[in-house]
């Protein structure tokens, strides 16, 4: 028996699934029917209850922050649906949006609704310019079948390629022209966000779960998961497995169960880490194949349920070097705006670039993890201190790992082992 | 009486313990001022208690905690408010907060060049500071580190060593939220985030300077200034500004009786902590290679030659002894200057020709000055309570700049309504988003009358009212009807001081009317003298007149330029054939026509003060200490001493503590005539009327040698409408020329928002020197063609 779910996922296997046709075929555009002849409130309520949370990384109760926005306060109000998705290992909105991007339109339609607002805007990443054509279609569709142009807009907005625009008030700015950084908070977007009118800005799955919760209502939502983390989401699971991809299941699944799904390790190897939400959050090993994927289960074992981005990684992989290309990920991607970040992640790489190397020293460890204090919570954002999570969380489970390198003088790895190519090579 | 004012709106305190000690503050203090007022210094670098808190820094964190809830991580003590039951441990007695501290400071200082020695900021330097107060003992950083060309001129006058940077974002926030020039901005990401302007756009604020000030590493240097000079090589004396009426504070920097910067000083109630470039940047003319340094006689021949001080002392006299003489003193001198020379004239020439106004007057403005602006006291204040200020004959940016920073702080904080009656329209209006009044020059009366005002508004009036006949009248009738403050906002330092010391023909110091018996007793009682004249004294025009008509046999002369007076060469030639004494510190056209030529001591070189436009004193001590040069109040005593009319104001102190008891006049005050508008000449075909001003920075005689202050010029263009300039056949760049009888000038146009009867020079710009060219300024009609 199955543990998959597949709600979002359902139909992504149909040839169509990304037409207005064959989402109308499956019910599509029936709930945002059902929720316009809802009070907003009501709508608001109803989401609530299913305890829905944002699955955009923080797991904030949806419902909550769209009761956040004030009402009747003649302002115009907006949703902002982040689609930049840019985390290493984060794979669930693009193909989301790929194969079935009606339910996110539909989505927007219920709630702009239900936070009394005329206009979405859909900030999606500018290097995935298939999905955003797919989207742009999807959208002139709705327009056409009447669903979206009476009284709810959607405006779609390719951005220009940085990871800190996925951060909601750099992902406000950038949408309102200026560079990407993020903003001072106070005021927060719920009460002055886009053109400093209130705005909600959500996942974009957190938006597409929710026609499925207005037609089958909030207990069906919270039948699925567990206690405190409601419903069903999208696991991507990439790396040395069998099967990668995407895997709908209820909250609380644990990767053994996944990996059996996806057919598991890369055969011949085992497990050696994974990263439960994408490269911010702390690694994993395989001790931790049985932790509950919810918010409190990965939270309990000193890491972050995060995008759900499960990245395996199987013993020929040197942890030094996978945590220094992420690290470099993150010198790259720092836009500038603090100290600890844009100076923490320029040291980090080049200590980390020794240590591989196998020129670093034992010190340079205790200076990487001093560092690492040092920028963690010190930052103006989660950035600097998702950039620190891989480098701390390795040291801790791999510290003999790091000091071989520094005993052999070189990495002890051979880089090759770690590749899909790796049996085509001698 | 501002205290009464500001106890007036109840302000919520808050109590709250940092370090152990409770403090009381202001709801909405932010945690690192409210450290500051119990004497804990937290560092900080993007701070700036006049920008948006950023938050971009992270230096200031500290330990937080609200109603026993702890924050789990340190907090940026420059962007949170202080709340009740708020308990802030600082590095001084949190490990955390201190350790956070010394990691932050080690990351600006592992990018950072450590070029202390070769640095203009050292010494001086907030990142040398706080890396000793706050930052690890040792080093620990040992990569490779984020270079850079160096440095970049963003501007002419300001350069950028990118390399320095610690990317706080002073330099771009002030651009933005005081100044509203965003020409600089970040760009790039990361680690190679950098401070940078747009492609060939430079940074050409007119107070940029202020970027440079505020910088707190050694990033943004005054290209003047570069390499010059050590900060603990330099002494520093408290100044005010000589340039504009705006009154800032000043500090003057000397190395070796040279002054080599000068910074804009703290004064909350003025400039806040801010001036403009001419104010920071213009002073070689100071040290410029052509002062005076020795009396000038012109001898039997007619050449100037030079002269021993009791020679030069003895020609004066004996050439003013007697004689029907007039005393012309420009909008520069100090208020101790300018008694010097009222009372000069009244005792030791037994007259009342005596007019501070070096430039185009109307006999409206002197009874305007004498009926409104002597002992007024509208202020600064008066801007940040009002409703709406209108602006008449007044560009704010280019002829007052800090009233400008403070209509646009009122503006952006605000949302101060802001209304302009002018014929043409100005960057100012545009960033205030002011209400522009379009008019055709000398057609203001009328606009201004329809003014909606309050009694809760200001009308901000400058000099340039006098070229429309009537509207100094409209003002005063628009204040009488509506109770709207008047502010009468001269362009330079001295005119206001020099009005108070009575340097004008109906007035006597203190604002006592010459007419007025009673007022004329006052100051013969102080004097020691039996009468003063009681014949009101002839204007600037009318003693110039008069020299031409023989009717007057003599002038003294103190700081003036002939450039800035009508019809400027026949003032000369009137000179020569007059007996003209000239107190200068340079040769000018003048000193080439006079007869006795006395140097003076520079602004730098001389204790004093001026009277802003407020009537704010800015008093200030001598920044060079042993130039030798004296300042102009005692030369005219020594002059008087030899005449036998002694006006007993040997030093400045003299002059300053005697002008001072005399008080303010409170006795019934001259009544403005009211003038009628004249009707605006009408025009056709390539008629056009003229309209000018002058820009910040020009060919100002205070300007001289600034070459890099001169490249942040606004370029000199004719403005002329869309209209005009399809009729001309002229696009924005090409070459027009405007002419009139007594000459031309042929300038680039720019087509604008202007009055379509105007054309707009600037009016002592590179080429485009109204007054000397066309002999015209405002109102009067030329011809614009295509050159």
């Amino acid at each position: 028996m199955s543990k998959l779910t597949p709600v979002l996922s359902a139909h992504w296997d149909e040839a169509d699934s990304f037409t207005i046709e064959a989402y109308t075929r499956h019910g599509g555009y029936t709930a945002s029917k059902k929720a316009l002849a809802m009070d907003p409130d009501a709508v608001i309520q109803l989401v609530k209850d299913s305890g829905l949370r944002g699955r955009g990384g923080a797991g904030f109760p949806t419902g909550m922050k769209w009761g956040f926005i004030p009402q009747g306060d003649n302002k115009d109000h907006y949703l902002v649906v982040n689609a930049d998705e840019s985390e290493p290992g984060t794979c669930k909105d693009m193909p989301l949006l790929l194969a079935n991007p009606h339910v996110l339109v539909e989505g927007c339609i219920i709630a702009c609704h239900a936070i009394r607002a005329e206009r979405a805007f859909i900030y999606i990443r500018g290097e995935v310019t298939h999905v955003a054509r797919r989207m742009n279609a999807a959208i002139a569709d709705a327009y056409k079948a009447g669903h979206l142009g009476n009284g709810i807009d959607i405006t779609l907005h390719i951005g220009a390629g940085a990871y800190i625009c996925g951060e909601e008030t750099a992902l406000l700015d950038s949408l309102e022209g200026f560079r990407g950084q993020p903003r001072l908070r106070p005021p927060f977007p719920a009460i002055a966000g886009l053109y400093a009118r209130p705005t909600v800005v959500n996942n974009v799955e957190s938006i597409s779960s929710v026609p499925a919760i207005i037609n089958n209502g909030a207990e069906w939502y919270q039948s699925m998961g567990t206690e405190k983390s409601k419903g069903a989401t999208l696991y991507s699971l990439s790396g040395h497995v069998n099967n990668p991809g995407q895997f709908e299941a209820p909250l609380g699944i644990t990767l053994r169960e996944i990996l059996e799904l996806a057919g598991g390790v890369r055969t011949g190897h085992k497990l050696k880490f994974w990263t439960p939400g994408g490269s911010s959050t702390p690694l994993f090993t395989d001790a931790h194949l049985d932790i509950p994927l919810d918010y409190e289960g990965v939270a309990a074992a000193g890491s972050m349920l995060g995008t759900k981005a499960l990245q395996i990684f199987d013993e020929t992989t040197c942890i030094v070097r996978a945590v220094l290309r992420w690290t470099e990920f993150y010198k790259h991607e720092s836009c500038g705006k603090c100290t600890p970040c844009r100076e923490g992640t320029w040291w980090l790489v080049q200590i980390l670039r020794d240590l591989e190397n196998g020129t670093g020293t034992e010190a340079d460890l205790e200076k990487l993890l001093d560092l690492c204090d040092n920028i963690m919570g010190r930052s103006f954002c989660a950035l600097g201190d998702g950039a620190t999570s891989p480098i701390t969380s390795s040291i801790k489970y791999f510290h003999d790992e790091y000091i071989a390198h520094v005993t052999n003088g070189a990495c002890p790895f051979d880089p090759v082992k770690s590749t899909l190519f790796a049996g085509a090579v001698n | 009486m501002t205290t009464t004012q500001e106890s007036a709106v109840a302000v919520e305190m808050i109590t709250v313990v940092i370090d152990g000690f409770e403090v009381t503050v202001p709801k909405g203090t932010l945690i690192i001022r409210a450290a500051e007022k119990l004497g804990i210094q937290i560092p900080r670098f993007c701070d700036h208690p006049l920008l948006d808190p950023v938050g971009a820094c992270r230096q200031c964190l500290v330990d937080v905690e609200i109603n026993g809830r702890a924050f789990p991580k340190p907090q940026a003590s420059c962007t949170i408010p202080v709340e009740p039951n708020m308990i802030v441990k600082t590095q001084l007695t949190s490990p955390v907060a201190d350790k956070a501290q010394k990691g932050v400071m080690e990351l600006l200082l592992g990018n950072h060049p450590l070029d202390c020695p070769v640095c203009d900021k050292g010494g001086e330097c907030p990142l040398q500071n706080q890396a000793m107060s706050n930052g690890r003992p040792d080093a620990r950083l040992d990569g490779y580190k984020r270079t850079f060309e160096k440095p970049i001129n963003i501007s002419s006058s300001v350069l950028l060593d990118r390399e320095r940077c610690v990317l706080c974002a002073r330099c771009t926030r002030f651009s933005e939220q005081i100044a509203s020039d965003p020409f600089i901005t970040l760009n790039e990401r990361g680690a190679l985030q950098q401070v940078g302007i747009y492609e060939n756009d430079p940074f050409k604020s007119y107070f940029s300077g202020n970027t440079v000030q505020i910088c707190p590493v050694g990033a943004l240097t005054g290209a003047s200034y570069r390499f010059r000079a050590r900060p603990f090589d330099l002494v520093s004396t408290p100044s005010a500004c000589e340039h504009c009426a705006s009154g800032c504070d000043m500090r003057t920097d000397v190395r070796r009786g040279k002054t080599l910067r000068r910074l804009a000083g703290d004064d909350p109630s003025v400039n806040e902590e801010w001036n403009c470039d001419k104010g920071r940047w213009a002073f070689k003319y100071v040290t410029s290679v052509d002062r005076l340094t020795h009396p000038l006689l012109r001898n039997a021949d007619g050449v100037l030659v030079q002269a021993s001080w009791p020679e030069a002392l003895a020609a004066a006299a004996a050439g003013l002894k007697g004689k029907r003489a007039a005393v012309l003193t420009g909008g520069r001198v100090t208020t101790e200057d300018a008694y010097g020379y009222s009372k000069f004239a009244r005792i030791a020439l037994g007259t009342n020709d005596v007019d501070y106004r070096a430039r185009v007057t109307s006999d409206e403005e002197r009874d305007f000055l004498a009926a409104y602006v002597a002992g007024s006291s509208t202020t600064y204040r008066d801007i940040d309570a009002a409703d709406h200020v209108a602006l008449v004959a007044f560009e704010p940016e280019e002829e007052s700049p800090i009233v400008f920073l403070r209509l646009n702080k009122n503006f952006k904080k605000r949302g101060l309504k802001v209304s302009a009656v002018a014929t043409k329209g100005s960057i100012a209006m545009d960033k205030l988003k002011a209400d522009f009044i379009k008019v055709a020059p000398g057609a203001e009366p009328a606009a201004v009358s329809s003014l909606a005002l309050t009694a809760k508004s200001v009308i901000l009036v400058g000099e340039r009212a006098s070229e429309s006949a009537g509207l100094f009248s409209a003002v005063a009738a628009l204040s009488a009807k509506t109770g709207a403050k008047i502010a009468y906002i001269p362009r330079r330092a001295g005119e206001r001081g020099a009005l108070e010391a009575g340097a004008l023909g109906t007035l006597l110091p203190g604002g006592r009317p010459v007419a007025d018996a009673a007022a004329r007793v006052d100051i013969a009682a102080a004097w020691g003298v039996d009468s003063l004249p009681s014949t009101p004294g002839r204007t600037s025009q009318q003693i110039i007149d008069a020299l031409a008509s023989k009717e007057l046999d003599a002038v003294v002369v103190g700081g003036v330029d002939a450039h800035d007076l009508p019809a400027g060469s026949k003032a000369l030639d009137a000179m020569k054939s007059a007996f003209v004494i000239s107190l200068e510190i340079a040769p000018s056209a003048i000193t080439a026509v006079a007869d006795v030529v006395l140097p003076v001591a520079a602004i730098t070189e001389k204790s004093g003060s001026f009277l802003n436009w407020e009537g704010r004193a800015r008093a200030f001590d001598e920044a060079v200490a042993d130039s030798h040069n004296r300042s102009d109040v005692r030369i005219l005593s020594m002059i008087a001493d030899a005449m036998g009319e002694s006006i007993m104001l040997g030093t400045v102190t003299a002059a300053a503590r005697e002008f001072n008891q005399l008080g303010k006049w409170d006795g019934a005050r001259v009544q403005l005539a009211p003038v009628s508008p004249a009707t605006p000449s009408s025009v056709t075909g390539n008629e056009a009327l003229l309209t000018s001003w002058r820009r910040l920075l020009d060919m100002g005689t205070l300007q001289k040698g600034e070459d890099n202050l001169a490249g942040t010029r606004r370029p000199t263009v004719a403005v002329i409408s869309p209209k005009r300039a399809d009729a001309t056949g002229v696009k924005t760049g090409q070459q027009v020329r405007v002419s009139n009888a007594h000459g031309s000038i042929t300038i680039p146009v720019l087509v604008e928002d202007i009055h379509e009867d105007a054309v707009w020079i600037p009016r002592n710009s590179f080429a485009s020197q109204s007054l000397v060219a066309l002999d015209a300024v405002h109102g009067e009609v030329v011809t614009v063609v295509k050159a």
